[in-house]
């Protein structure tokens, strides 16, 4: 613990705990695409997912057990990455008191250069995206225990699928920078940190188009 | 030639800084870009006015004192090189260019264009030292180094120290530099005795300095005079993992 401690007082171990917590946060982001792409496969299938994960785990765990130790996990890896995140960027700012006149941006992208503004417009998408499909009181005529008609039926707005899809276009430059930076964050990378890069913007454009499918699929009327 | 300057010019570390404007007349596209500022300088002097500081030494791009912001870039627009190998043939007849000293908490200026790089000799200060045998004179090559460790080390050792990847990073980071100088020695068996207490030190020595923390936008590489690459940061955060969690 001691040793862990230390690390965290320095800002590679700040580094790695955002490594460490965004790989997490991103491993739940694929699932979570998975499960959600059963929606072409009809109500029966995507419901019943729905329900296998809140008994997953029976009879050793209870109902809803396995689902909230997740959620748990998945809580405490956002707060850790938040309070790092906002640590290091108070020491960026203090580290450059004066800028320069014009400031060139020599490699850096624009996926890198929107990491914290990007990070906290993801945030505020969660909090919205929680309230619409999992509270319902954001969304028009929620019903509980029937997501296939809540996803559906929530997607047939046009304001909220655009809300959607640009977030997911957001989420992707923040996946895409932070997939290869986390490997590089804890030392993956070895040599070649291109290759790992290419990697990176090759897994966030599937993302990126799965996630966008359903809102479009929903409003063209191929999954009604 | 004519070229426009807008010179950072400051009295001294808490002086307020402002940019002057100068004209230098009759350059010539063969002249260094430091030659440039000795003849602006001259110019100067003459009229009885206070020439521009600006740090330099051996000006064959090897010694890492020269560096300057030219319009927003460390050490201008050609890459892998340093200021005085950077010549006035870059520009354009009637260019006007802005010329800033390195802009991090950690490098106060002292004046002008010239800053204060102790923060880097006090990282590699904590490196410490490597334990060899003492004595008579070693045999040469009595220690085999593959060719491959030899070159990537050798890599890592061409940092000259010039402060322009601190200066590149949007957070001012001087994580290329440390990477290089841990790399460079713990990557040789003539490293190991004291590879993990090394980069324990050098990182923490880093950590207080005031430099700010890599977000890999990997804008050092770019800058560098002399083509470090980001790969030599990975290995150090591995590096310091390592010696920190299993260490």
């Amino acid at each position: 613990m001691g040793r862990i401690l230390r690390l965290y007082r320095s800002s590679v171990g700040k580094k790695a705990v955002m490594g460490v917590t965004g790989l997490l946060l991103f491993g739940f982001v694929v699932v979570h695409l998975a499960g959600n792409l059963k929606v072409y496969l009809g109500p029966a299938s995507f419901n019943s997912y729905a329900e296998f994960l809140r008994e997953v785990g029976a009879p050793v765990f209870g109902h809803s057990e396995i689902l909230w130790i997740g959620r748990s996990v998945l809580l405490v890896a956002l707060v850790l990455h938040v309070a790092a995140a906002i640590q290091l960027w108070l020491m960026a700012r203090a580290a450059r008191p004066v800028n320069y006149r014009r400031p060139v941006h020599l490699e850096d992208t624009y996926a890198s250069r929107t990491m914290r503004w990007g990070g906290a417009i993801i945030f505020a998408f969660v909090l919205y995206h929680l309230m619409h499909l999992t509270w319902g009181n954001a969304h028009p005529a929620f019903v509980p225990g029937d997501p296939y008609h809540n996803l559906v039926r929530g997607f047939q707005s046009l304001g909220a699928s655009a809300a959607y899809i640009v977030a997911m276009i957001v989420v992707g430059f923040h996946i895409y920078h932070g997939v290869w930076s986390s490997l590089q964050t804890l030392g993956v990378n070895q040599e070649n940190h291109e290759r790992w890069r290419r990697l990176s913007a090759f897994i966030a454009a599937a993302i990126v188009i799965g996630n966008i499918s359903i809102p479009v699929a929903v409003l063209t009327g191929i999954v009604q | 030639m004519q070229i426009t300057l807008n010179v950072w010019r400051q009295a001294g570390p808490r002086a307020l800084g402002r940019f002057e404007r100068y004209t230098a007349k009759d350059v010539s596209p063969h002249m260094s870009f430091l030659e440039m500022l000795d003849v602006v300088n001259e110019e100067l002097i003459e009229a009885g006015k206070d020439p521009i500081a600006f740090e330099h030494d051996c000006r064959e791009g090897i010694c890492g004192s020269c560096g300057m912001v030219i319009n927003g870039v460390p050490h201008g627009p050609k890459p892998a090189i340093t200021v005085c190998q950077l010549h006035m043939r870059s520009f354009n007849d009637g260019d006007e260019v802005w010329i800033e000293p390195w802009r991090a908490k950690a490098f106060p200026v002292i004046r002008d264009l010239v800053i204060d790089r102790s923060a880097l000799d006090r990282i590699i200060e904590a490196g410490g030292y490597i334990s060899v045998r003492s004595g008579s004179a070693p045999d040469a090559n009595a220690i085999a180094v593959p060719k491959s460790i030899a070159d990537t080390s050798m890599d890592a050792a061409a940092c000259i120290g010039c402060g322009a990847c601190v200066a590149a990073c949007p957070n001012a980071s001087a994580m290329l530099f440390t990477a290089a100088k841990v790399a460079h020695l713990s990557k040789l068996p003539q490293g190991q005795p004291e590879r993990q207490q090394r980069v324990l030190n050098m990182v923490e020595q880093m950590e207080s300095e005031s430099f700010g923390y890599c977000t890999n936008h990997g804008a050092c590489q770019t800058a560098c005079p002399k083509e470090i690459s980001i790969d030599f940061i990975a290995y150090l955060n591995r590096e310091l993992l390592t010696a920190t969690l299993l260490g």
